[in-house]
């Protein structure tokens, strides 16, 4: 089953009128047919279909205006039509130190958009009846109580006098499947942690740092969540690195040779990333714990190879990811690169964008450096650091030569993967890249 | 209340200033006099080749005969004749998948079809109507009109009057229909609708200047501005279509 959202066409748009459903409840539809059509001044959008199916489900209706983000149709197999849909699966839980609860929202790493927002260990204004006794709310969300068996005096309602919108409704619903037993439960599983534990805060306060001279900033929102990411990864995962010098020169003669006519072809320019996505893909596919990741003591093996490239940007650093990178070709690769960094660095990233990565790779050469460790990013299990491509004398039977070598380090959760893993990982990227033979136009 | 934006000439959206050869490329060709049904058809063509990356971006120019669209947000009571009575004047009706209420097209007003994808340029709908307003603020600026943009009212104004209008549609962020600028079109038509269901006054660069310049002048002053506000490299498409 599938939720689809009112979508966001454009950076300063928030909300959507959806003017045409191109399908009825019951109809299959295609992933990515058009199912429904939206309205944003004087431009009309179509909307496809995220995944095939059966149209399970209208939320919203031709002519209602919703915000974005929103849930307006459900697509699945075709057994919810008209029934209540099937119950989504309650978050594992994980026995932690007890950690008190709170009543905030458990934050995570990537862009959500948050539900009504609901304050801290507050007492909620729980909706009160009006004269006839019901409480206010429309229809729709009497039917979505009904079908979810909610109390709709449990609900905060956000509207005028109590009324209680369907995105209250699905507030509660999502703040419900989250904490299932709320009161002395302890904290869900570790990902949490880093938010809502007193124990694994990320900052603690240093008074004696303000000494002299000085200037306060308080931390934008982006670098307060890199820094509780970069926290709970250093706290959960057991991080070892693993250093292979690889020779790039067949890599660099090759790119140097066609990458005229590769631009002039394509309108793009050819970097060393390619190259590396690709023998990162081979390796990884050979090593399919590399490309997992772990949820609690669960490890989840993905099938597809979605790689994420740190991209540093003025005002912190983000991850898109390119997903199925087994199946492009160099240039596919050098376009989702160049594609994904520049609208990272023009914050047009969508929020799935970001998402779903397998493995990542920081390429910290291009600024110069030789040699790091990188930070895991979380779920994932391995980081592949790209070290500067330099010329240094390495010794060739026996001989001494000028090539073009890099460092590479990866990496890893010892957790997982032991040392012998990784090094048969990096030696066989090392293979792929010494002895590429791969197409590049 | 309505904030006039006065329009600048220079990149206002702030296109990368890169080199010519290194834009990508959109194929611009003027169709000339065209059946509104056969454009969208044509158009919808298009599309799906653009969205296959079977071809580069292309903007189409066009001129219909008189013909008055519905667009998706159209509203019956802005039709001001019945059906039968734009049958008898000659005025084709015709409901449509672009954005926007009711609008009149005929001879002598320069439409624009812009098929782009987003994708390579910008993925916000919003961005794409105010880069069209301002490909068209720039090109009727060369005729010494100056045009801007009104706050909350979608296309391109001369003191409180519109000169052109513009509706949308976007497939995977694959664009197709577009603007409309009125040159020189018999005005009376316009008294037949409620155009974009405003009551605002329509005008053209007939009235504007006493006298039209040739339709092939802003048919270049547009495809060239087009190319400057969304950073491409405007070429003419050849006369043998692939």
């Amino acid at each position: 089953m599938s939720d689809v959202l009112m979508p966001q066409m454009g950076e300063s748009i928030v909300e959507g009128t959806i003017t045409k459903w191109m399908k009825k409840v019951g109809d299959p539809i295609q992933r990515d047919e058009p199912l429904f059509e939206i309205s944003t001044d004087k431009v009309d959008s179509e909307v496809p279909s995220p995944v095939a199916g059966v149209l399970e489900e209208i939320l919203v209706q031709e002519g209602e205006t919703v915000e974005i983000n929103t849930l307006v149709a459900r697509v699945g197999d075709g057994s919810g039509v008209g029934k209540k849909p099937p119950k989504t699966e309650a978050k594992k839980e994980e026995p932690q130190e007890a950690a008190p609860v709170k009543a905030a929202k458990a934050e995570e790493k990537k862009d959500e958009p948050a539900p009504a927002p609901q304050a801290k260990g507050e007492k909620r204004a729980e909706a009160a009846p009006d004269a006839n006794g019901r409480i206010r709310s429309s229809p729709l969300v009497r039917r979505l109580a009904k079908e979810h068996s909610v109390d709709l005096s449990d609900v905060t309602g956000t509207g005028q006098g109590g009324r209680i919108s369907k995105r209250d409704i699905e507030a509660y619903l999502k703040d419900r499947e989250d904490k299932p037993a709320r009161k002395d439960a302890p904290a869900a599983a570790g990902k949490s942690a880093a938010v809502s534990g007193d124990l694994l805060t990320a900052f603690r306060p240093a008074p004696e740092a303000r000494f002299g001279d000085y200037t306060v900033e308080p931390l934008s929102t982006m670098r307060r969540k890199i820094a509780e990411h970069m926290v709970m990864t250093k706290r959960f995962a057991a991080h070892v690195s693993t250093v292979h010098q690889i020779d790039c020169t067949a890599i660099a003669k090759e790119r140097a040779r066609v990458k005229d006519k590769f631009l002039e072809q394509n309108g793009v320019k050819l970097t060393f990333m390619p190259f590396f996505l690709r023998a990162s893909a081979v390796a990884l596919k050979e090593f399919p714990t590399v490309n997992a990741s772990l949820d609690g003591s669960d490890v989840i093996y993905h099938r597809d190879v979605n790689v994420g490239i740190a991209v540093a940007l003025d005002w912190g650093l983000i991850v898109p990811v390119i997903r199925k990178v087994d199946e492009k070709s160099v240039l596919g690769l050098q376009r989702a690169v160049n594609d994904l960094a520049d609208r990272a660095r023009k914050k047009q990233l969508k929020p799935d964008e970001i998402q779903q990565g397998t493995f990542s790779i920081s390429n910290y050469g291009g600024y110069g450096s030789l040699f790091a460790t990188p930070a895991i990013n979380q779920p994932q299990t391995s980081i592949l650091g790209l070290g500067a491509i330099h010329k240094a004398p390495v010794v060739i039977d026996d001989a001494i030569a000028i090539r073009s070598i890099s460092y590479v380090t990866l990496s890893f959760d010892h957790r997982l993967i032991d040392g012998a893993v990784a090094d048969q990982f990096l030696t066989r990227l090392k293979d792929v890249i010494e002895n590429w033979s791969g197409p590049v136009l | 209340m309505s904030l006039a934006i006065p329009a600048s000439n220079t990149l206002a959206t702030g296109a990368p200033l890169v080199r010519n050869e290194e834009r990508p490329a959109c194929r611009y060709e003027d169709l000339g006099r065209m059946d509104y049904t056969l454009a969208w058809e044509l158009q919808r063509d298009y599309v799906e080749r653009r969205k296959a990356g079977l071809i580069e971006d292309r903007l189409l120019f066009v001129e219909h005969p008189h013909v008055v669209t519905l667009g998706r947000n159209a509203k019956n009571e802005n039709l001001l004749l019945t059906a039968e009575r734009y049958r008898e004047l000659g005025i084709d009706l015709q409901t449509t998948d672009r954005g926007g209420d009711v609008t009149y097209h005929g001879p002598g007003q320069i439409v624009g079809y812009p098929i782009l994808d987003l994708k390579e340029w910008k993925r916000d709908v919003v961005a794409y109507v105010r880069a069209l307003e301002q490909v068209m603020i720039g090109a009727v600026g060369e005729f010494g009109i100056e045009a801007e943009q009104v706050c909350g009212c979608t296309g391109v104004w001369v003191k409180g009057a519109k000169l052109a209008a513009i509706g949308v549609h976007i497939s995977r962020w694959v664009t197709s229909h577009g603007f409309a600028l009125n040159l020189a079109p018999p005005m009376e038509y316009f008294g037949y609708i409620v155009p974009c269901g405003l009551t605002k006054p329509i005008t053209s660069m007939e009235l504007l200047l006493g006298e039209a310049p040739r339709r092939a002048e802003v048919v270049k002053a547009l495809q060239e501005h087009f190319g400057l506000v969304f950073g491409r490299r405007m070429e003419p498409q050849s006369l043998t279509r692939e």
